[in-house]
């Protein structure tokens, strides 16, 4: 009988249900790597990609060749020219390899000549080669670092617990699957919706990170307040018990952040939407991951039986 | 209701009239913002301080570029630094920000500024070193002077530099108005190199040399002004004005009472002329200032709607307790954007998020407090019993899932100041001062309004099904 409250026996199958995301989501990764010019698992924005970024807004219609014949007198070749937002906003994103600073002051007036800009709404940014890398580098370390600290925290926390170490160990691990889950759906929407990820995708990443923690934290006190309350119960039952216990507060939870998030991907500016979505997924993968993976991991540990099944495989080796 | 339940009710009150009235749009005399001291006299404004991307202008990244890629110091930097600041303030941007990000490069920020050339120009433009004449009587250190150069191109020996003119006599009068005008001997120009170094008796000195083309004139100079001052002048800026002691050609050495420090950044200024280390212009973003104005419109709309959302949600699923927490997020909201006033913080789009995300947070420490109420009382407690051990019982769940949101904050602040990235910092500022005003939120406020309400009341409560939803034993 499957039975939707028996979370840590039937753990195998939430389990899967994780595994599949992630497999989804890394292999959109491997697709974007495979497919991509630049060979990385996102489409990458300007943050990341060494060149240039103009937006611009023209005040009156404006063809894309237009545009293009404007770079070509600049020796541009083959810049990237889409088209963003509604027809007649006349907003184009054009995107080229690094341009140096007078030049391209040069080439939106020169772009002013065809058609009038709104220079309120126009920018352009500009990004040289040794950024990117360095931002990626210290992204990279500030996530480690972060987990690091998180582990030594949580240590530190459940000190008086047994095996407090590994409470810590199988947070960061349900980290690195909100981490997955939520870079596998951006990996997914950049290849579905050409998603670029930007500085801010890493301001969600790292976000996900502190509040994957967070939730997983709740339960876990919990757990250790039960494990002194109620010491002649099994290990799995205690366990059990305290994520019904608080499993009021995270639907709660997820159903507001859901709200706020949902407002904001709503009605706020069209600059933060994929930052916002990125968030949203990670945050869900949060709750969703403190309690049928953080909590499973502890109990799979404690009983040295990954998928909860050597019951079942002793009951059929007994027959 | 205690005695010290209505003190704290007052305390909460105060703290919402003064956060509510810094909020408010409304014109505030002077005498309540000089009362902060802590901010810079002339960016004490009482507003909330927007952000490039909510203000639009131009922000531009520099990097050191030395060759070979060796490393520049961190003093090198800061001379920098200040420099850009200084020709920054000639401008008249308001409110920029010059800041160093990580150990070679400098964010540059002026709001509102649309002519990126002449921006980036007056950046990358080196000073303009001169050798002053400084007579018998030197102008002091620091003081800013007029000079026949920086008026005319006036050169006593026109020939050492680029453009120079002869002093023109009629011109060459002592003063100008009420300032005097000093007669520029030589520009920069005339400067091979210059190295700090210390004498035979330990002092701190300058050794330099003179190129060869121009150590005729030099000569000529100092055996004519023997005895007087020659002042080293870098933008109108007079840094230090050795005497002449000798009759010198190809090279010399000043001394003066100089620290280490002092020795070697005169050296740097006389080697670079302004700045101690090349830069180049990694990153330029310009902002058009309606393109940030409209997403703050949205942002501002959107963090409502999800406010109301939130209040609704909390009101249906926790009745009486929601209504309680309702009133505390509005005490959270008015108490972060006072704190965002007074502190100041400056808004950005990340920054927002994070206040927004901090609201979800403090929501989460409320939720933990009423569904422990809610076991409490189904548990058989009494009201009142019910409402300490709620509080006392969710407390290790917020403190520990707290800290460690502000653990990453901290890691995400220092991770933003170390590079370009300086929008990552702004969201751990926001996230992080609404996670510590949440905590305070639910410990402090809504455990008062719980009192208030709950803690004599057991019998007046008729129908607690309805009221908190629970069944009171």
């Amino acid at each position: 009988m499957f039975d939707i409250f028996r979370i840590v026996e039937n753990r195998r199958y939430y389990f899967l249900i994780s595994l599949v995301f992630i497999v989804l989501g890394v292999a959109a990764m491997v697709y974007n790597v495979i497919t991509l010019p630049t060979h990385t698992p996102w489409k990458l924005g300007v943050d990341f990609l060494p060149g240039n970024r103009f937006e611009l807004r023209f005040t009156q219609p404006i063809s894309e060749d237009q545009i293009r014949q404007v770079f070509q007198q600049f020796g541009i070749t083959n810049p990237s020219v889409t088209r963003l937002g509604d027809p007649a906003e006349n907003t184009w994103q054009v995107r080229t390899t690094f341009i140096e600073g007078q030049r391209a002051q040069a080439i939106r007036n020169a772009l002013a000549q065809v058609a009038p800009l709104d220079e309120a709404r126009t920018q352009i940014q500009s990004v040289s080669p040794a950024v990117a890398a360095q931002v990626t580098q210290a992204a990279i370390v500030a996530i480690v670092i972060a987990a690091g600290a998180i582990l030594l925290f949580i240590w530190l926390a459940f000190r008086k617990a047994e095996h407090a170490l590994r409470y810590g160990v199988c947070a960061i691990l349900a980290l690195v699957h909100d981490i997955l889950i939520a870079a596998g759906f951006t990996a997914i929407f950049s290849a579905l919706f050409d998603w670029e990820i930007d500085a801010l995708f890493l301001t969600a990443i790292l976000t996900v990170l502190g509040f994957s923690i967070q939730d997983t934290i709740v339960v876990y006190d919990r757990i250790r307040e039960n494990l002194v309350r109620y010491r002649h119960d099994t290990f799995e039952v205690i366990v059990t018990r305290s994520v019904l216990e608080t499993l009021h507060r995270s639907l709660v939870i997820s159903l507001t952040t859901i709200l706020v998030m949902a407002a904001l991907l709503l009605f706020g500016g069209a600059s933060i939407k994929q930052f916002i979505a990125v968030m949203l997924i990670g945050l869900v993968s949060g709750t969703y991951s403190s309690i049928f993976v953080a909590v499973p991991l502890v109990v799979a540990w404690f009983e040295r039986d990954l998928l909860g099944t050597r019951a079942l495989r002793m009951a059929m080796a007994g027959r | 209701m205690r005695q010290s339940t209505i003190i704290r009710l007052i305390v909460i009150a105060l703290i919402t009239l003064i956060a509510a009235y810094l909020v408010a749009p409304l014109p505030k005399p002077e005498f309540v913002k000089s009362l902060l001291f802590w901010q810079e006299a002339r960016a004490r404004d009482l507003q909330l301080k927007q952000g490039l991307d909510l203000k639009g202008g131009l922000q531009v990244l520099l990097a050191a570029d030395l060759p070979g890629g060796a490393a520049p110091t961190s003093d090198q930097m800061e001379t920098a630094r200040r420099i850009i600041e200084d020709r920054v303030s000639g401008l008249g941007v308001a409110e920029p920000i010059i800041q160093l990000q990580g150990e070679d490069r400098i964010l540059v920020e002026l709001p509102g500024v649309t002519d990126r050339n002449l921006a980036i120009d007056l950046i990358k433009q080196t000073g303009q070193l001169e050798f002053v004449d400084g007579g018998f009587a030197p102008p002091p250190d620091g003081s800013v002077i007029s000079t026949t150069y920086r008026l005319y191109g006036g050169l006593r020996y026109p020939q050492s530099a680029a453009g120079g003119k002869p002093i023109d006599p009629a011109r060459a009068t002592v003063f100008t108005g009420t300032q005097r005008l000093w007669e520029t001997a030589f520009t920069g120009e005339i400067l091979a190199s210059a190295e700090p170094s210390i004498d035979t008796v330990g002092r701190n000195i300058v050794n330099f040399a003179v190129r060869p083309q121009f150590q005729d004139v030099f000569r000529q100079f100092t055996s004519e002004k023997l005895n007087q001052a020659l002042c080293i002048v870098l933008d109108g800026v007079v840094l230090s004005c050795p005497f002449i002691r000798a009759v010198l050609d190809t090279g010399g050495q000043i001394s003066g009472n100089f620290t280490p420090e002092g020795a070697r950044s005169l050296a740097l200024v006389l080697n670079y002329g302004a700045l101690p280390v090349p830069l180049k212009i990694e990153t330029t973003r310009d902002i058009g200032a309606t393109l940030g104005a409209d997403s703050v419109q949205k942002s501002i709309v959107a963090s409502v709607i999800a406010l109301a959302a939130l209040m609704l949600f909390l009101l249906l699923y926790y009745r009486l307790p929601g209504l309680l927490a309702c009133f505390a997020i509005i005490f959270f909201t008015l108490t972060s954007l006072a704190l965002f006033i007074l502190l100041p913080v400056v808004l950005t789009l990340p920054g927002i998020a994070g206040f927004v995300l901090s609201v979800a947070s403090a929501v989460d420490a409320n939720v933990l407090v009423f569904e422990r109420f809610k076991e409490e009382l189904r548990a058989g407690r009494s009201l009142r019993a019910a409402v300490e051990t709620a509080f006392q019982r969710a407390w290790p769940s917020i403190r520990d899932s707290n800290i460690s949101v502000l653990i990453t904050c901290f890691i995400l602040f220092v991770f933003g100041s170390t590079f370009g990235a300086s929008a990552v910092r702004g969201f751990a500022i926001t996230l992080s001062l609404g996670v510590l005003t949440s905590l305070f939120t639910a410990m402090f406020v809504t455990r008062t309004f719980m009192r208030a309400v709950f803690y004599d009341r057991a019998e007046s409560i008729s129908n607690p099904r309805l009221l908190i939803g629970v069944q009171a034993a």
